[in-house]
Parts: structure tokens; C-alpha cells; sequence
């Protein structure tokens, strides 16, 4: 893989290596629009994106991308069958309240979606509720237990059974581990579910 | 919507400006109204901004709202003491900027502000035309647009842009002239008015219609009126404001006393600020326009008309990349409604945005100054391809 900009998130540039130029894609949670924009100039793609807050929206507009506002739970919904190649759901998946609901939806609109999310059972984090007894807290998850937005914290694992559970496909997966900042990283092949902090997945709907 | 308007800060403005005229239908080539009506001639207003580019691929249609007009942005000349409506927003690297593109504002068809309407003087009997002026509906002051549109020799818009019933025109536009538009920008609107909104319509016709000055609609060789026309003002203004708005801007503020006058003068500044807008509305808005434009929005129902009911048809034929923008405290035109336009677009497979700016001015905020709606009007604006 090799970018121009090299300020570009780690993570963003494994995703922008699995979606094909020129491709539509929607991602869901979509912040300020950081991911679209490297994907618009990077791979052509024809952008949409899902944001709650008007602030980060109207940060979107204002460079150029397609962003809607709203909640994603319910934006999915409005969509055809088809009507994206790609889904993404870019570390937000600990925050989505019905997992299972929206992940199929992701897989009805889109044909492929991506999915990455911090690992709740690197090491470190293993290491914390060990020895600290408190709750753990890391760079990627870094609230209090009463203030946290994320509700869901799964591991690589997980994602792997639920993906058995679910009925879906998993197409491509890396895990990885930020090195000094989120610009530089490193895949993790060797026991990914304690060594990586994050895990990337691309999924599709079960062949039959 | 005048009482928002102020010099440019910065003392940036497309500067001075020229109203033109364009007619056309004229007998026998009459218009065909969408009551089955031949009507003509019709005149219709217009202002430009900018440079139309040798492509002509560069024009920005500007569609007003209920009582504004053509001058949307500039003076008239140099002693005027306001610019036109939306200064704020249209000149040289403003939201619209004029820089790039090519801005046409016109007049509404039913209007009285320069172009046809019902105080205009029908040739056939040389006096106004009064009640015989037909009923007029959102569909036909599109057509009127669309003549003025095709007469500047442009094929395809860049982008359409109005908020209240000027955003109905940018949604017409886009499902009657679906080729001809290549983006638009609807902003607190509708696609049909609720039964809230006709209410206060109606109310506001109600005045008019029971001032014995306006006599049928034949007041234009006597006394006008006024009355009704303040009164009708009056309610359209409290429908455009918010009660976070009027908390702060008045509260339960006195006018210029330190305690009730145990009658009924204007005590509230509230109230005064009402008798002060209904009192200068009269002076520049003719009461029969107010009664056949209100009831052309009420008309308008763009599911019925294009989609046999269903808002989702409605849209299939339109191709523009669209923004759709709301404002959080606008009950007249509440986000409902516009979720409602964004929704049959996604289902539509339409490129589409929608941002709910928080304001509390209500329905009129998109005439106030507002930085986020301006950078979020120019990156869309630059986005769209040609």
C-alpha cells in the first residue's frame, strides 16, 4: 500500500486497500468525514455518510462529501436492497445498541460491508482487570465506566463466532497494533487476539 | 422577511444591481395555467448577479420565499438604505459566490413586485386585474421561471436554492425540468402543507377578506386594504418566528411605559413589533398577491401532483444531488418534513444531504445570517459536477 499522504490513518489505508475504485460506498457513523474524504481522493468512490451530530455534519458538507444526518439505526432502514458495494462501520460497532439488527442491515443494502472496532481482549487490557481490578481503559477506549458510550466490547473473537452465529461471511480480516500514533501501525498475525488493539473485517452475505 | 436585512458587514456586495424584465405569452401564444386557463402576456422580474461562463454551465436559479422578490442581493442604487434580501448570503466569495457563478433571482408569478399578477393592469380592460386574475399554483411560477431560464440560453442549471415556498419551487423544478437541474438546495420546506399551515393561511386570507376596503378584490382605483393586509402580516410573522425567538427578543417586555396603560394599545413590545411589521408590510405588498400566493402554497402537494400519492414516485424522474436543510426550532416547516423529502430520495437512490441546523429563530432563520448555512451552501455548491 502506498499513499500520498502519510498523516493518513493506519487503519484507513487497510480499508482503502479492500474497496475497489470507483465503487459506492456508505459509511455509517462517519464523524467528520475523514475516512470518505481519503476514500473519494484516494479510490474515486462515491460517497455517502450517516452523522448524528449537526456539528460534524455540516464539517462534511462543507468539504464537499454527501453526509446525512441521523441516527444510523434508523437511516439503514430507508435504503434498496443493493444500493451500496460497500457498508462501513468504522470503530463505532462498540456504541451500536442492536448489533445483530444493524449488521444485517448493512448486509441487505450493501454487497460487502467493513466493519473495525478496538479489541476488548489485547493483552494490555487482560493485564488491567488482572491486576488493577478496575475496569479497563485504553487509547481507543478511554471513558469511565459511567460515562462510556461504548456498550458493546467485544474481541476478535467474538466477531469471528458471531459472524457463525449470524450467518455471515467473512471475506478478508487483518488485525493490527497502532505503533507511535494512529498513522503507523503494524499487522498482527501471531495470536491477533491478545497482540492486536484492533481488528478490520470485510464480511458478505452467506453463499448458499 | 425585509426586517432581517442589513448592510454586509464586511462591506462585501455583488454592489450596484439592475431589475430586467422579461415577457412573454403573449395573445395568441398564451400560457396554459395548470387550471386549464390560457393567460398572457406575463411579465416576470429578474436580477443577475455574476457572469454566465461561455459554457453556460455556471447559473444559480435563487427562488424567493412567499412576499420577497427579484433584488436578492446589491443596491439598486447608491443611496439605498438596504440591500436585497439574502445580501448575506449571495456575492464575491460568499455562500454563493458570485465569483463563480451566475445568480438569476426572479420575481413569482402572482407576485407584485414587478413581475404578473393580480394588481398588474390586464391590456384587454386597461385597469388591474383584481379577482379575474387566475389562480396561480407553484407548478406555473416554475414554468414561468423555465421560460425566463430557456431565454437566457441556458440548457441546465448548476443549482436551485430557496427556502419556504421558495424551496417548493426547487422541488417542482427538479421533478418538472428533471434535465435541466443539476443539483438543488431546499431549505425549510415542504412538499405539501400541513393542515397546521393552511390554517394560518387561511386566517390571514380571513383579514383580508374582511376589510370592507378590499371589496372583492377591486380596491386598486380606491382605498386598499391595509388593515386586513397588516393583520395577515401579523399572523404569517408570529408563524416564522419561534417561542425561544420571541422569549428572547421580547419577553413581556413593556413599549416605552413602566406599567399596563389599562387599555388597548400596543403595551407589549411584542405587540408593537407586530403593528410595526403589519404597518410596513401594506407599504410594499398588495393584499390580492398575499391571497393568491398563500393559496398557491396550499396547493401545492408535489406527491399528488407528480407521484399519485406517493412522495417516493414523486422524485423517480429527478437525477440532481440534493442538500436538504432544516432548522431545529421551525415549527411551521418542522424537520419531519424535510426527513420526509430525504427519505423518498434515498429510496430513490438520489445523492443526497441533509443537515438540521440548530437555530432558534424559527422558520425565517435561512434569512438571517448564518455562517453554517453559508459554508455549508459553498462546499455544496462546489462539490456538484458540472
Amino acid at each position: 500500500m502506498k499513499f500520498e499522504n502519510s498523516k493518513i490513518r493506519f487503519d484507513f489505508k487497510i480499508i482503502a486497500s479492500w474497496v475497489k475504485p470507483g465503487s459506492k460506498v456508505l459509511a455509517l457513523g462517519c464523524g467528520e468525514g475523514d475516512l470518505l474524504y481519503f476514500l473519494k481522493k484516494n479510490n474515486n468512490v462515491q460517497e455517502t455518510g450517516i452523522e448524528i451530530k449537526e456539528s460534524r455534519v455540516s464539517k462534511c458538507i462543507e468539504k464537499g462529501l454527501s453526509v446525512l444526518q441521523g441516527d444510523i439505526n434508523e437511516e439503514v432502514v430507508d435504503y434498496p436492497d443493493n444500493c451500496f458495494d460497500y457498508v462501513i462501520l468504522s470503530q463505532t460497532m462498540q456504541q451500536v445498541y442492536t448489533p445483530f439488527k444493524l449488521v444485517m442491515s448493512m448486509l441487505r443494502i450493501g454487497a460487502k460491508s467493513i466493519v473495525s472496532f478496538p479489541n476488548f481482549c489485547h493483552w494490555q487490557i487482560r493485564m488491567q482487570i488482572m491486576l488493577s481490578g478496575y475496569v479497563p481503559k485504553t487509547k481507543e477506549l478511554p471513558y469511565e465506566w459511567y460515562d462510556t458510550p461504548n456498550i458493546r466490547l467485544l474481541s476478535i473473537k467474538d466477531f469471528r463466532s458471531f459472524a457463525k452465529k449470524v450467518g455471515f461471511d467473512i471475506l478478508k480480516q487483518e488485525a493490527f497494533k497502532y505503533n507511535r500514533d494512529d498513522t503507523d501501525g503494524k499487522i498482527v498475525r501471531f495470536m491477533p487476539n491478545i497482540f492486536a488493539t484492533n481488528g478490520i473485517f470485510l464480511i458478505g452475505r452467506k453463499k448458499l | 422577511m425585509s426586517e432581517y436585512i442589513e448592510h454586509d458587514g464586511n462591506g462585501v456586495s455583488v454592489g450596484l444591481v439592475e431589475k430586467k424584465y422579461f415577457i412573454f405569452a403573449d395573445p395568441p401564444d398564451e400560457m396554459m395555467l395548470e387550471s386549464k386557463i390560457q393567460f398572457g402576456p406575463v411579465q416576470i422580474a429578474y436580477e443577475t448577479y455574476g457572469r454566465l461562463n461561455e459554457d453556460k454551465d455556471n447559473a444559480v436559479l435563487v427562488l424567493h420565499a412567499l412576499t420577497a422578490d427579484a433584488h436578492a442581493a446589491g443596491y439598486h442604487n447608491e443611496n439605498d438604505a438596504k440591500p436585497g434580501w439574502w445580501e448575506f448570503m449571495i456575492g464575491p466569495g460568499k455562500g454563493i459566490d458570485t465569483k463563480k457563478y451566475f445568480v438569476i433571482c426572479s420575481n413569482i408569478l402572482g407576485s407584485c413586485m414587478g413581475s404578473t399578477g393580480p394588481s398588474s393592469i390586464n391590456p384587454k380592460t386597461k385597469k388591474a386585474y383584481g379577482f379575474d386574475f387566475p389562480v396561480v399554483t407553484i407548478g406555473d411560477m416554475v414554468c414561468a421561471q423555465k421560460m425566463l431560464i430557456d431565454h437566457l440560453g441556458i440548457k441546465r442549471l448548476h443549482s436551485l436554492i430557496g427556502g419556504s415556498v421558495g424551496g417548493m419551487q426547487v422541488l417542482e423544478w427538479c421533478v418538472r425540468y428533471p434535465e435541466m437541474v443539476a443539483s438543488a438546495i431546499p431549505l425549510a420546506t415542504t412538499t405539501r402543507h400541513s393542515a397546521l399551515a393552511i390554517a394560518f393561511n387561511e386566517v390571514a386570507r380571513q383579514a383580508i377578506i374582511a376589510d370592507p376596503n378590499w371589496n372583492s378584490g377591486n380596491y386598486y382605483s380606491g382605498k386598499k386594504p391595509d388593515l386586513g393586509l397588516a393583520v395577515a402580516r401579523m399572523i404569517g410573522h408570529i408563524t416564522y418566528l419561534s417561542d425561544e425567538s420571541m422569549r428572547v427578543k421580547f419577553g413581556r417586555k413593556l413599549q416605552d411605559k413602566s406599567d399596563f396603560s389599562f387599555n388597548f394599545d400596543a403595551d407589549f413590545q411584542v405587540e408593537s413589533y407586530l403593528r410595526h411589521q403589519g404597518a410596513k408590510f401594506v407599504e410594499r405588498f398588495d393584499a390580492n398577491s398575499f391571497l393568491y400566493i398563500t393559496r398557491a402554497a396550499d396547493y401545492f402537494d408535489l406527491e399528488k401532483q407528480h407521484g399519485k400519492g406517493s412522495i417516493v414516485k414523486a422524485f423517480s424522474k429527478t437525477r440532481a444531488k440534493f442538500l436538504v436543510v432544516s432548522f431545529t426550532s421551525d415549527w411551521l416547516y418542522p424537520t419531519y418534513m424535510s426527513k420526509n423529502i430525504v427519505k423518498a430520495l434515498k429510496k430513490n437512490k438520489i445523492d443526497v444531504s441533509f443537515c438540521e441546523i440548530e437555530a432558534k429563530w424559527g422558520h425565517d432563520a435561512f434569512l438571517i445570517p448564518n455562517r453554517r448555512l453559508a459554508n455549508l451552501l459553498k462546499g455544496f455548491l462546489e462539490s456538484v459536477e458540472k
